[in-house]
């Protein structure tokens, strides 16, 4: 059973490369000489360019969940109610989750395809030969747009998720429009936004700082970017799951 | 003729391999050196330990009688302003058109002012004969082209010495020739050191002061170019001469 050590070790290997480049990050952000052109480009890349994700993901979780709300609480004689658990739901919880598994899948493999082909090809070696800083270059303006371009499209994705929601209740479960909207803003409090918006934060760093240490370190060519890029999108998800529970926690306490 | 690069003993390795076992060197400031060996016997890996892009298990690198070998980033980064290095394969960025290329390190640096730096990027595009590629994209480029821009990204900051990792591998022979006098005429024009890492026995001949070969970890030799014609070393004789030493002739 050889295997079990070398694999914990590589465990706790991976943890600490991604520790120490947090580091070298965080550094490096509050070291200065932000690229605001570079930072401006991933907004688009990361953020702009994934909203039909955004809007096709948002838009049918708030029509399903209204389905299967209505369904449930018919058994209470409370399907009314409605408006007021998809918002919760999607605006606590779903939105936030569901949103940063599937943009999150997006950019992290996009963000390891990158920079795993610069690193196969000595373009991380050469950006360090000519005096650059590969983490002020490459690390620091994804992060800093995807902390910025996550929370945004969350945010949107609670709009089109209670919208969804709004479009079911109105044209198949025969609620009101306006009892919905009332039910939604009755119901919903700054708390319950600040707690999904909060934790698409750690999120957006937790899939960014991934990303970006697994195409920076994958090895071989082609077949090493295409396996350190699979990676990313399952290491990156679980760690969304894993720390969405220890968040909630956390928000909940606070 | 003082010491531009020494090196002392230096080791390294990747796992339980063994690259270099012990080398012991020294660069001569001003004059090309050629370091022969093998694929894999660890020449490329000598040069990144020069300016730090892999570190030394052991051992001393000494650079302009620095030493450097556990230099700190920061440290290092003022060895990459004197010594230059061009890769391989070029390793130009992708998503930048050829002058921004070149310009890069100017602009990374803040060495100069933009118009500075366009009259900069132009004069060594002109010096290796791209001056009309500037706004070509390295997909645009083909091998030989992908290297000569390198090298004007290389030279732009006007290095003290530059490390050429196989300048001239997988390029046809005419365009090798282009590449091997650019080389001299670095060494000619702008007086630079340079060392350069190969195992194109016509490049040698052409471009080296003295050649050094890398054999198992260490240097087996070093000489000038008629020395290592006539050198017993059956490896080396064997490399220069085209043939496997240990394979009987036919």
């Amino acid at each position: 059973m050889n295997w079990r050590p070398k694999r914990l070790i590589e465990g706790f290997e991976y943890l600490g490369g991604i520790t120490l480049l947090a580091k070298d990050t965080a550094q490096a952000v509050f070291a200065g000489r932000w690229d605001w052109a570079d930072i401006v480009y991933q907004l688009d890349l990361l953020g702009v360019q994934s909203f039909v994700i955004v809007l096709i993901t948002a838009v049918f979780i708030g029509m399903v969940l209204a389905l299967q709300t209505a369904y449930a609480l018919e058994a209470f004689g409370a399907k009314l109610y409605v408006g007021a658990v998809v918002s919760l739901s999607v605006v606590r919880e779903l939105a936030p989750v569901l949103i940063s598994l599937m943009v999150g899948g997006r950019v992290g493999a996009g963000i390891t395809a990158e920079i795993g082909s610069m690193k196969v090809t000595e373009q991380i070696d050469a950006l360090r030969a000519l005096g650059s800083n590969p983490i002020r270059k490459l690390i620091l303006p994804r992060l800093v747009a995807f902390v910025c371009a996550l929370p945004a499209l969350v945010m949107l994705a609670n709009l089109l998720g209670i919208f969804g929601g709004y479009v079911i209740s109105s044209l198949s479960l025969g609620i009101s429009g306006r009892f919905y909207t009332t039910q939604v803003f009755k119901l919903l409090k700054f708390a319950d936004i600040f707690s999904g918006l909060g934790k698409t934060v750690f999120f957006a760093i937790f899939i960014t700082l991934i990303g970006c240490y697994n195409g920076m370190n994958c090895e071989g060519g082609a077949d090493g970017v295409g396996r350190a890029t699979t990676n990313t999108v399952v290491i990156s998800s679980i760690v969304i799951l894993i720390s969405d529970f220890f968040l909630t926690k956390l928000f909940l306490a606070l | 003729m003082d010491r531009f690069l020494e090196y002392s003993g230096v080791r390294k390795s990747f796992g339980s391999k063994v690259v270099l076992d012990g080398v012991d060197l020294v660069v001569k400031k001003g004059e090309t050196l050629v370091i022969l060996g093998g694929s894999g016997t660890g020449k490329s890996v000598l040069l990144k330990l020069t300016i730090g892009l892999m570190h030394a298990d052991g051992g001393r690198i000494e650079v302009e009688g620095q030493e450097v070998t556990d230099a700190t980033e920061a440290r290092w980064m003022e060895v990459r302003k004197k010594v230059s290095y061009m890769f391989q394969w070029g390793a130009l960025f992708d998503s930048m058109s050829v002058y921004d290329n070149v310009a890069f390190p100017l602009r990374e640096r803040r060495l100069c002012d933009e118009d500075e730096a366009e009259a900069r990027v132009m004069e060594k595009l002109d010096l290796v004969g791209l001056a009309t590629a500037r706004n070509l994209f390295p997909s645009d480029l083909s091998g030989g082209m992908r290297k000569r821009v390198s090298l004007a990204r290389s030279i732009v900051t006007e290095p003290l010495c530059i490390l050429y990792d196989e300048p001239t591998s997988g390029l046809d022979p005419v365009t090798s020739d282009t590449i091997n006098r650019l080389i001299r005429r670095m060494q000619s024009v702008l007086g630079v050191t340079s060392v350069v890492v190969t195992h194109d026995i016509q490049s040698m001949f052409r471009v080296a002061d003295r050649a050094a070969f890398l054999y198992q970890g260490r240097m087996a030799f070093v000489g000038t170019p008629a020395e290592a014609r006539e050198a017993e070393h059956p490896v080396l004789r064997g490399f220069i001469e085209g043939r496997n030493p240990d394979e009987p002739e036919s």
